[in-house]
């Protein structure tokens, strides 16, 4: 069970690769990484809780008025984590500010809530979430990296916004000349990363099946 | 039966909309005077970078005024000046004017006035502007808004408050005039707007 959630949240049914689930967070924000990893941890931590929560009251929760439930939880959840970043993080949050409310509009979440949370135990509930809230993670911060690499020539810029002034030393330049290629960091870039990402998880998934079937002719029949 | 239910169901929303409530209710108590901190001290980061603190020895977060609307400063409402003083004498003023005709709208100005009328510092503090061609009005991008450092309606002669193709005194980027053009318009009117406004402004 716990390796079918692990697997599912982080490859087959990952929420932005496969789901396809809150892409306008995601194209907006992934022009550098550490905005990414930023909005990943934000929405995994969210999604932690409200799976959890969520999973807590499932037994007697009624039916007819679960969805109004759900929100209001995601939404409690999402309000207590802004306010918790404006306080400890206020320089990412004035990056991130706007991204952060929207987390409620992000259908994983509610998807996870309705889906998995409201019928599992809690323990297999906060790891769905977790493990949810990690492929997307990994997808923002991969997307991010591939922007902010190809349009500013950088990694990991801005570091010290998430983990302090002595994280500065963590940004690699490639290129100090590079002028950029202003494509990638604007919207459409987003949009061609996304979609090279996805090609390319199809694409294994493919040559996977190809190599089952080799083994193993009669799985395809 | 059925009003039973819907009673129910109605109690049972509400008592989740009171525990939500409290819950966010409590984080909101418990970091709001972090969260003022933080927003103080980011504004005094932005001050500071205008006038560095040496030159002033009030608060100047505090020491703030209130100008009405203008078409000088681009505003449609009251906005906060800040003022700065040295052993009680005026020093200098931060407005905050915003330049309307920017390429993506609005961009949000912060700029300091020395009491002579001279220009202590000009930054952008919110824009829209396109990345990699307007956005280079941001310190990080490129030097260009210093470009406004000590000059003052007598330097350039105001016809000559202009971009270079224009006509006038100040670098335009490669690609981008619209945005230089919005800059240097709003920051001549701020200046119009202290030379007139200067008596007032630090009662």
């Amino acid at each position: 069970m716990n390796k079918e959630i692990t697997q599912n949240g982080l490859w087959t049914n990952n929420v932005a690769l496969v789901q396809l689930l809150g892409l306008c967070p995601l194209l907006a924000v992934t022009n550098n990484t550490i905005n990414g990893i930023g909005l990943g941890v934000a929405t995994m931590v969210t999604l932690i809780l409200s799976n959890t929560l969520v999973s807590l009251i499932r037994g007697f929760i009624r039916s007819e008025v679960r969805l109004p439930v759900f929100v209001l939880i995601i939404a409690c959840v999402v309000t207590v984590i802004e306010l918790l970043m404006k306080a400890f993080f206020f320089d990412l949050f004035l990056v991130l500010g706007i991204f952060i409310p929207l987390i409620v509009t992000n259908c994983a979440i509610i998807g996870r809530a309705e889906g998995f949370a409201s019928r599992n135990p809690v323990g297999a509930s906060a790891l769905d979430g977790f493990m949810m809230g990690l492929g997307f993670l990994g997808v923002l911060a991969l997307l991010g990296a591939m922007r902010e690499i190809i349009g500013s020539g950088t990694l990991l810029a801005n570091a010290d916004l998430m983990f302090g002034k002595p994280a500065k030393a963590l940004t690699i330049t490639f290129n100090e000349d590079y002028s950029g290629f202003l494509l990638a960091i604007l919207p459409p870039g987003a949009f061609f990363g996304l979609a090279i990402l996805i090609a390319a998880k199809n694409a294994m998934g493919v040559r996977a099946k190809d190599r089952d079937t080799l083994i193993d002719p009669t799985l395809n029949t | 039966m059925n009003k039973k239910q819907i009673l129910i169901s109605g109690v049972f929303l509400w008592v989740f909309a009171v525990v939500g409530t409290t819950f966010v209710a409590v984080t909101e108590d418990t970091t709001r005077s972090k969260i003022e901190d933080n927003e103080r001290l980011v504004l005094l980061r932005n001050l500071n970078a205008l006038l560095p603190a040496e030159q002033l020895d009030n608060d100047i977060v505090n020491d703030t005024g209130t100008v009405p609307a203008s078409g000088l400063l681009g505003t449609q409402d009251d906005t906060i000046v800040y003022r700065a003083r040295l052993e009680g004498k005026p020093i200098a003023v931060i407005f905050n004017s915003i330049a309307p005709n920017g390429y993506s709208g609005k961009i949000h100005l912060l700029v300091g006035v020395y009491a002579d009328g001279s220009i202590a510092g000009v930054r952008a503090v919110k824009h829209s502007e396109t990345p990699g061609l307007g956005d280079a009005i941001e310190t990080q991008k490129s030097d260009w808004i210093f470009s406004f450092n000590s000059r003052s309606l007598d330097s350039p002669k105001p016809s000559k408050w202009l971009v270079k193709k224009d006509g006038g005194d100040f670098d335009q980027f490669t690609g981008a005039t619209i945005t230089p053009r919005a800059i240097v318009l709003a920051v001549k009117k701020t200046l119009l707007y202290y030379q007139q406004n200067s008596d007032n402004i630090f009662q």
